[in-house]
């Protein structure tokens, strides 16, 4: 061990580059924490998928064309949410405003739709009373969900800070932290996707 | 009728109805508070708790808050032993002891989550936060303010768990809930809820903890300091939040599941409508074995400093102790079916889980054996860490082979749910967690308080300590094999299990008195302070970085960033003999206090509360509460402090006094 006596005080803006990296880092090792979370969650549908209990299975409850629009709106949103992160990257202040204004708006869409397909279950008495696979579905599917509803709640609020306050190290640092938020929410609605409606459609 | 039911859930009066054992617990519990209170506002100590405590971001003030708590919390606990092997002591033939069957129940389940979530999780995560940060040469952990709602969660789950004794009841299932028993149709009351809410609060504390610490330790190591160079314990830490980061998740679900079930009336483990119990055994477990790493890799890591200190020598087989850990993390996530070998998975499957489970005792011997060796023609000073240590690799080693005997799936079969499991887990988490955190809080005491501990009274600690947990728990070992099943109120005189019970039942009293010597050793310690200051830094003549700070440690630990350039940095500068004396100091950004971390606790002590008693208002209230502090916090983007060059000059100049006038 040595003490470098001389050495000049390190600059703040060394400082905050470094600070910066290690919230991004521990922004992915908390993703990474969600993805064993739906990963128990797939497990436990995985388990209980033909937990029927003399009630409908996947494969007459969905309708693959809803929920193929759903998905498509989804990865839109993450396209859009993309293009803000690249004019965040570029400080183009109304880029980013549109870009994520058309992220919020289909992320809006997309959680619309599930309530509703979830709303129509229910009222067609396939609830998450039903049985074990409909107690998975709605937990695994509405998780999802609610991760969603999160990132429109954290979009909202920093959209606001944007205005308000233009390019900061925080914003800039929050608005960065949230794209990763939202593709993280695409890949995992892709196995949802796979999963759950594709499979299920396909096993009689 | 309507109304109250809208305002307060299912509280109501029946919820303050209890017998005279919960009543005596609740006045204990009670004065303890008042007195508390009384101290501080006595000695006009409020303010200084406030500013100097309880909104600090200090992780050594945080880290001190937790092994308090966590102390507290061990209290309780073994009382709850107490009352146990009191009532096995007694109750046989026609005497059915002073535990009613329900109520002893609620005893062992509160006794085995307190201890496990509350007690060796908060000394666990006390003493990261003392350690960690000093160890790696950096000045903070990653995130300090999440660390502080990482610390009040914690609390919070504390909180919530301890509430269930004057208000309402606790769960009745066993420390870990299997259901059906634990699902609303066999357990309808708010006991099951306590225990769910309480784990899933804290959970949720120790998750974040995990992200911070691995973050901390990946990318605040000193300059110099490759992973090779780091010292063992932060690898043993650094293997355990690995674990925690995966393993955590898992609980979070697993218990979010059991809640939708009793809640919202799902069927994920119920009996009928396609549920599965048998996945809730296995989803718990499959956290619950890794947890029982993430508590004793750390405990490794004491050992792996006191044991190279107290011998003088550097630790042997720095390599092969890393590759232990590794394969230890490895290993303990594929083992978790040797906790329920009798579910019926076939042959197969069992015999798969035994082998692995023989193997995981494989890195973990390596680890005796390097202690061993560390110690071999050494310089051995007997000072009580090390006396844990000794303890700890002696009774440790018979747990061991005891958990070796039950991973053979014949075996398991005779033992499964008998004394013996008791015996031999408890063996592991005393024997090995508990020894080797008091090994460890021992240890570095003196850099937190500035003074050592009182030895004399240490070693009668330890001496009862020791020879109580083997009386209580040998006679167990043998019972076990006499057929005595775990979670038993009563027994026919006529199997002859009394004697045994009540050698048991001496054990814990002789440990009561180890935990009273621990006690009078703090008091006499403090109040006789002067007469053993650390006035070096370094009282132990030890080798890693955070001796070479004063003690007590400043808030911005390292005045001048060290750089490292060997394994066992600090014992190498002591022997080259050049020890820097910087005498330019530069301004230090440091956190500001906060209370957030302390308002986001108390918002889900509420929600928690609130859930449990099924008073909705409250919860969404209280949840709103939570996202309105989070959101509030993280906009605020003015959170650190700058202590002046000219106040850290000062503070390094009067440390280097000190240590010329030692």
């Amino acid at each position: 061990m040595t003490t470098a006596a001389q050495s000049p005080a390190p600059s703040a803006a060394a400082e905050a580059v470094r600070d910066d990296d290690k919230t991004v880092f521990g922004f992915w090792l908390y993703l990474m924490t969600d993805f064993v979370l739906f990963s128990v969650l797939f497990a436990v549908y995985a388990v209980l998928h033909n937990n029927t209990f003399g009630g409908p299975s996947a494969a007459t409850l969905f309708s693959l064309p809803y929920v193929l629009a759903e998905t498509l709106i989804l990865l839109t949103s993450s396209f859009t949410c993309g293009l803000a992160t690249v004019a965040l990257q570029r400080r183009n202040r109304t880029q980013v405003l549109v870009w994520f204004g058309v992220t919020f708006a289909l992320g809006a869409i997309f959680l619309t739709m599930e309530a509703s397909e979830f709303r129509r279950l229910a009222l067609d008495g396939n609830s998450w009373r039903a049985s074990g696979f409909l107690s998975a579905f709605f937990t695994l599917v509405g998780t999802h969900g609610l991760h969603i509803a999160t990132g429109l709640v954290w979009m909202a609020v920093q959209l606001g800070q944007l205005v308000n306050r233009g390019f900061t190290r925080g914003t800039v640092r929050r608005l960065t932290l949230l794209g990763l938020f939202w593709h993280f929410l695409d890949v995992v609605w892709i196995f949802i996707f796979t999963i759950v409606y594709l499979l299920g459609a396909v096993r009689i | 009728m309507l109304f109250a039911s809208l305002l307060l859930g299912r509280l109501n009066m029946d919820a303050f109805r209890h017998n005279m054992v919960v009543y005596t617990g609740v006045v204990v519990m009670t004065l303890g508070l008042l007195s508390a209170v009384a101290a501080l506002t006595y000695f006009k100590r409020w303010k200084w708790l406030w500013r100097e405590w309880l909104t600090s971001l200090d992780p050594k003030r945080i880290g001190v808050m937790y092994i308090v708590v966590a102390m507290l919390m061990l209290l309780r606990a073994v009382s709850d032993a107490a009352m146990m092997r009191a009532q096995q002591a007694v109750s046989v033939g026609s005497n059915h002891g002073f535990l009613s069957g329900d109520h002893f129940q609620q005893v062992f389940t509160a006794h085995g989550t307190i201890m496990i979530f509350f007690v060796a999780m908060g000394l666990l995560f006390g003493l990261l936060n003392l350690v960690v940060p000093l160890q790696l040469g950096a000045r903070d952990v990653a995130f300090p303010f999440l660390n502080s709602v990482s610390f009040w969660l914690y609390v919070a789950g504390v909180v919530l768990v301890n509430t269930s004794l004057p208000i309402g009841e606790f769960a009745a299932t066993g420390w870990l809930a299997y259901p059906p028993l634990s699902e609303l149709q066999y357990s309808p009351g708010v006991g099951v809820d306590y225990w769910l809410w309480s784990l899933q609060i804290a959970g949720v504390g120790s998750l974040l903890s995990g992200v911070n610490f691995l973050t901390t330790i990946i990318r605040m190591r000193a300059p110099g300091m490759t992973l090779g160079k780091m010292p063992m314990f932060c690898w043993s830490v650094m293997g355990s939040m690995v674990l925690v980061v995966f393993a955590f998740p898992i609980l979070t679900v697993t218990l979010a599941l059991l809640f939708l079930d009793r809640t919202l009336g799902m069927h994920f483990f119920t009996s009928g409508f396609g549920g599965s119990a048998m996945m809730y055994v296995n989803l718990i477990w499959a956290w619950g074995h890794p947890e029982v790493y993430i508590l004793i890799l750390p405990a490794f890591g004491v050992f792996s400093e006191v044991v190279p200190t107290f011998s003088g020598k550097r630790l042997f087989g720095y390599t092969s102790m890393v590759w232990a850990i590794a394969a230890i993390v490895f290993l303990s996530f594929i083992v978790w079916l040797h906790h329920f070998f009798t579910m019926g998975a076939g042959a197969d499957v069992n015999a798969f889980f035994g082998i692995m489970t023989m193997i995981i005792a494989v890195p973990t011997g390596v680890k005796i054996f390097n202690w061993l060796f560390t110690m071999y023609r050494g310089r051995i000073r007997f000072t009580t860490p090390m006396l844990w240590f000794l303890g700890f690799v002696a009774t440790f080693t018979v747990g061991g082979v005891a958990g070796v005997m039950m991973g053979m799936p014949p075996v398991d079969f005779q033992l499964h749910n008998s004394l013996f499991l008791v015996a031999h887990f408890h063996t592991m988490i005393i024997g090995g967690v508990v020894f080797g955190f008091f090994a460890g809080l021992t240890y570095w005491f003196p850099k937190v308080f500035g003074f050592t501990l009182n030895e004399r009274l240490g070693r009668w600690a330890f001496g009862f300590w020791l020879s109580g947990f083997l009386l209580a728990f040998i006679p167990l070992y043998i019972l076990g094999f006499m057929g005595a099943t775990r979670r038993m109120d009563h027994y026919d005189a006529s199997l002859g299990w009394q004697p045994l019970f009540i050698v048991a039942a001496v054990g814990v009293g002789l440990v009561c008195v180890g935990v009273g010597f621990q006690i009078l050793q703090v008091v006499v310690s403090v109040l006789r302070r002067k007469d053993h200051l650390d006035l070096t830094g370094d009282p132990w003549n030890a080798r890693t970085l955070e001796w070479s700070t004063p003690s007590p440690a400043p808030e911005y630990n390292f005045a001048i960033t060290p750089t490292v350039e060997t394994r066992d940095a600090f014992w190498h500068t002591k022997q080259s003999g050049k020890r820097p004396a910087p005498s330019i100091y530069h301004a230090i950004r440091v956190p500001k206090n906060s209370p957030i971390g302390l308002f986001i606790g108390g918002a889900a002590l509420t929600a928690g509360f609130a859930a449990v008693w099924h008073i909705g208002w409250l919860a969404a209230v209280a949840v709103a509460g939570v996202v309105g502090l989070v959101m509030y916090r993280t906009s605020d983007d003015n959170t650190t402090r700058t202590i002046s060059a000219a106040t850290i000059a000062k503070t390094e100049e009067a440390a280097a006094a000190k240590r010329r006038y030692a």
